[in-house]
């Protein structure tokens, strides 16, 4: 009995550790694509994320400060997609997927020219370990997990409030909502759809960075190639999972960290005596097909959703 | 009027290419600058170094071969207004099916190769015919659905390698005298290197996507379901059904560069963590060959070059090959925002000269 207890404590451990950088990934989508945005990027955004968080770590010896840089960073490589999309109307998919090109070739560039043609980055001197909330932390299964965790995953699960409080309840929200939905009404009304669609992208640059800082000063404590591995795209999915809002994100995010424990403990548990980990890896993005495909509940993308704003059309 | 409207977007498009490779060649630049190293003698190594031996041409060739066959793929789907950015997925069928053609089954050598290639395709059009149906069936958007299917490929392969491929191990033996579209008068010629007759699988997908474009039926379908999906259907056409052959011709490109790659240069599968990243590669073949057959051949020969030569200049130029990176994803941004055509339009509008309606 105690070692089932043991079982389940460890396999939700894994999935909130899974589960954090998805959630910041994709709630950085949420603004991007919310306004109207493709963002196939993220997966770019992420990787120079985790690339910035862990000089910035080594640099400054402090991982917050890492952590801030790696926002920088985020929002720096999220402009030229802002630019392309938004100024000169390129095909946002396009500007995504070169926007992934740009951020592997810049941080693997960079890591060489730093590091003396090393393929990795040092160990940082710091990572943002376990911070445990005092008595939450002793309950039984969950406490663990969701109260002795990285604070990273704090602040994506307070990332998914404040963001469904932002969207949902602020001026601000409204606005980014009506420029992805009817952008021609939203400039009728006064809003500037250049300038919203621009801040959209630029929050979903600084987050999804958040995200793959995660991966190389918290969950893990270097950057190489391998560090973002496709941790974008299955964010991608939770956001189309998710149905494009905050909370139904932060359900699908965990969902897919579910996945990926049980794809990592089923040796542990005997899982995968009977389910091989290779189906499991799949379940995510079966599952978003076929939510795609309307088979399981019905994705609402916004209306506007990949088309560039032309004034004075309709 | 119509052949002249069409040569001059074409001359547009040569010239978007141009001055995007030429501005993306400066950003590579300036980033070899900022870190100290000298660009001229990155430039000079990597072009020097892909093209002037036989050795290294034909290396380059090897390296141009799937970009090709993956660069069509992208093309074809474009040109019915698809992105697929599922090659990568379908890539790795193609080399699953053929891999496991050319194992498996015991067929007599010859035949065995040619049913091997075949089947990669095939497998490749299975592949994109998942997004296609999806899309025409119940429109949901090709570009996710693609991605999905990326990752199923990929756990897919992995999964049957590791259970049943390679029995256990990370990869599998080679396929025996493999890899068999090596042929040696081909090798010899170009110095004993790696070239193989999968060159030629390209070029024939060439012709093909050219033939079927511009000299059928179904082709003049493809595109005027690209220009004006409404207008197509108007006219008769069932966009549904252009739609799921777009995605399938498609993927049997992205399947045959797969087969030719496994059949023609390594021989072997192993359990991949990540993608290859040569069905990526081709969006950025389509996009600066404007999406039509020559000029996939064009801009696969450039990227060829920049990808081999790449690897060459970090040896002797001692620049890290990721600026090559750089360079294509600035190639890619710059072309994708039509960059020549915006400064080109707005010098014509200072001039007066009026846009073509």
């Amino acid at each position: 009995m105690g070692d089932y207890m043991q079982v389940v404590t460890n396999i939700l451990m894994t999935t909130v550790i899974y589960a954090t950088p998805l959630v910041l990934a994709a709630l950085g989508g949420l603004f991007s694509e919310r306004s109207g945005v493709v963002n196939i990027g993220l997966e770019g955004l992420m990787i120079i994320g985790a690339f910035m968080g862990a000089v910035g770590t080594i640099a400054t010896g402090s991982a917050w400060m890492g952590l801030i840089l790696s926002i920088i960073a985020g929002i720096i490589l999220a402009l030229p997609h802002a630019v392309a999309t938004i100024t000169f109307k390129a095909d946002q998919v396009v500007s995504g997927v070169a926007i992934n090109f740009l951020a592997l070739g810049i941080s693997m560039y960079l890591v060489k020219y730093l590091y003396n043609g090393a393929g990795q980055t040092p160990v940082v001197p710091e990572t943002l370990d376990r911070v445990a909330i005092p008595f939450l932390s002793e309950i039984p299964v969950i406490g663990p997990s969701l109260f002795q965790a990285l604070p990273f995953t704090y602040i994506a699960i307070i990332a998914a409030f404040i963001t469904y409080f932002l969207l949902y309840r602020t001026a601000f929200g409204m606005r980014i909502r009506a420029v992805g939905e009817h952008p021609h009404a939203a400039e009728t009304a006064g809003v500037s759809v250049v300038g919203i669609r621009y801040l959209a992208v630029i929050i979903s640059g600084a987050l999804a960075a958040m995200g793959g800082a995660s991966l190389s000063i918290a969950i893990g404590s270097e950057f190489n190639q391998a560090t973002v591995a496709g941790q974008g795209f299955i964010a991608l999915a939770a956001l189309i999972f998710g149905k494009w809002r905050p909370l139904g994100v932060l359900g699908a995010a965990t969902f897919f960290g579910f996945a990926v424990a049980l794809a990592l403990t089923g040796q542990l548990i005997g899982l995968s005596a009977y389910v091989p980990s290779e189906i499991l890896s799949m379940l995510p993005y079966i599952l978003t097909i076929l939510a795609l495909a309307g088979f399981v509940g019905r994705a609402e993308a916004p209306n506007a959703l990949g088309k560039p704003y032309e004034k004075g059309t309709r | 009027m119509q052949s002249l409207l069409a040569r001059l977007n074409k001359y547009s498009g040569a010239t978007t290419a141009i001055i995007s490779i030429l501005l993306g060649m400066v950003v590579g630049a300036i980033m070899m600058l900022a870190a100290g190293y000298n660009p001229v003698a990155a430039y000079n190594a990597l072009f020097v170094s892909a093209l002037f031996q036989p050795y290294d041409l034909g290396e380059t060739i090897r390296t141009i071969t799937p970009l090709i066959l993956t660069g069509l793929a992208v093309a074809i789907a474009f040109r019915t207004g698809l992105f697929n950015i599922g090659v990568e997925g379908q890539f790795i069928v193609g080399q699953l099916v053929a891999f496991i053609v050319a194992t498996q089954l015991g067929l007599p050598p010859v035949i065995q190769v040619i049913v091997a290639v075949i089947m990669g395709g095939l497998a490749g059009a299975l592949w994109g015919l998942v997004p296609g149906f999806l899309k025409a069936s119940r429109g949901v958007h090709e570009v996710i659905v693609s991605i999905m299917m990326n990752f199923i490929a990929l756990y897919l392969s992995n999964y049957l390698i590791r259970t049943w491929l390679a029995k256990g191990a990370d990869s599998t033996p080679k396929i025996a005298d493999s890899p068999p579209l090596k042929v040696d008068v081909l090798s010899q010629i170009f110095g004993g290197s790696r070239i193989h007759l999968g060159i030629f699988i390209a070029l024939l997908g060439v012709f093909v996507m050219y033939y079927l474009l511009y000299r059928t039926k179904l082709g003049y379908e493809l595109r005027a379901v690209g220009y004006n999906p409404r207008a197509s259907e108007y006219a008769g056409m069932s966009v549904k059904r252009n739609i799921i052959l777009s995605m399938m011709i498609s993927g049997s490109f992205a399947g045959l560069a797969g087969a030719s790659e496994v059949l023609g240069t390594s021989g072997y599968l192993s359990i991949e963590a990540a993608f290859t990243g040569i069905g990526f590669d081709g969006i950025a073949v389509a996009l600066l060959g404007g999406n039509t057959p020559l000029g996939v051949i064009f801009a696969a020969s450039l990227f060829g070059v920049l990808n081999y030569g790449g690897g060459n200049m970090q040896f002797e130029a001692d620049v890290p090959f990721e600026v090559i990176r750089v360079v294509v994803a600035a190639i890619i941004l710059f072309v994708a925002a039509n960059i020549s055509t915006k400064i080109v339009g707005r010098f014509r509008k200072q001039k007066g000269v009026k846009k073509h309606g």
